[in-house]
């Protein structure tokens, strides 16, 4: 109960600055990749912001060991460079430009975001869903 | 004079990491959407479902309370369903074979200095400005 309820106010304050930092606007998500043209530095912004108060969790993840609610802190990733993560990133970085949203932007924006949201919210679905199997296929070639 | 554009981006994103900060500290999760969603799509990871799916609702559902007090709230987004399929299904694709999107690997990983979350955020960002300056200067599809 509890781990749902700060759940929920964590995506809801998630949901809210999305709104507030203008990421839900395709225009400016896509003026940040815009390099070209009338490029837009918003993105950075948010960026520099978000990341603040999460180095600082960090740090005092780092001192505790557990969180709060008892749950042991997600272990530090190998740093391990897979096909996975070159070809996926690359994958999501043109579909983020095509449209100009990724996953939380659509999510937050689903109430507000009409047909065009809410289909590009059930094709990113259905990426997701299709996605093991691509990724068992890649695990089959040599590093 | 700072723009108010990217005033309300910094005070957003503030907001954004305090999200994160919240999840990591009381729940000990990592915040990221295409994981937190994924995970239940594709049936991998159904652990702490309860907690998905409370953040989740949460995340869809206090924009609508907030979109009120803007005098317009718009997404912008291309009126080409073809581009909006492909881009999400890219999307959709791209971030579970990544493993993460711009909040885990951008906004948890980079805080973390973690190799994986740099190097995927400099994949994503230079495949998108890529992809703009090719469909848009180039081929002027969107």
């Amino acid at each position: 109960m509890l781990r749902s309820l700060f759940a929920a106010l964590s995506g809801g304050l998630f949901g809210a600055g999305l709104l507030v930092s203008g990421m839900v606007d395709t225009v400016k998500v896509q003026g940040w990749l815009d390099v070209f043209g009338a490029w837009d530095p918003t993105l950075a912004f948010v960026m520099g912001g978000a990341i603040l108060p999460m180095a600082v969790a960090w740090r005092v993840a780092a001192r505790r060991g557990v969180s709060r609610l008892g749950t042991p802190f997600p272990p530090r990733p190998e740093p391990r460079l897979d096909h996975g993560l070159i070809l996926g990133s690359l994958m999501f970085g043109a579909g983020w430009g095509l449209v100009g949203l990724c996953p939380g932007p659509a999510l937050a924006s689903l109430s507000f975001g009409g047909w065009g949201g809410g289909l590009f919210l059930l094709a990113m679905a259905a990426g997701m869903v299709a996605a093991p199997v691509i990724r068992r296929r890649l695990d089959r070639l040599p590093a | 004079m700072i723009p108010q554009d990217w005033l309300h981006g910094f005070a957003g994103g503030l907001m954004i990491g305090s999200a994160g900060a919240l999840y990591l500290l009381v729940n000990g999760r990592i915040m990221g959407a295409s994981g937190i969603l994924g995970g239940m799509l594709d049936g991998s990871d159904w652990r702490h479902w309860t907690e998905r799916l409370s953040f989740l609702a949460a995340l869809v559902l206090v924009p609508l309370l907030i979109v009120p007090l803007y005098t317009v709230v718009d997404t912008h987004i291309t009126p080409n369903p073809v581009v909006i399929v492909i881009g999400g299904l890219l999307t959709g694709i791209g971030t579970r074979l990544a493993n993460g999107c711009t909040s885990g690997h951008g906004v948890c990983g980079i805080s973390r200095l973690a190799p994986r979350g740099i190097v995927a955020t400099v994949f994503y960002i230079l495949a998108g400005g890529l992809t703009v300056a090719l469909f848009r200067h180039v081929w002027g599809v969107i």
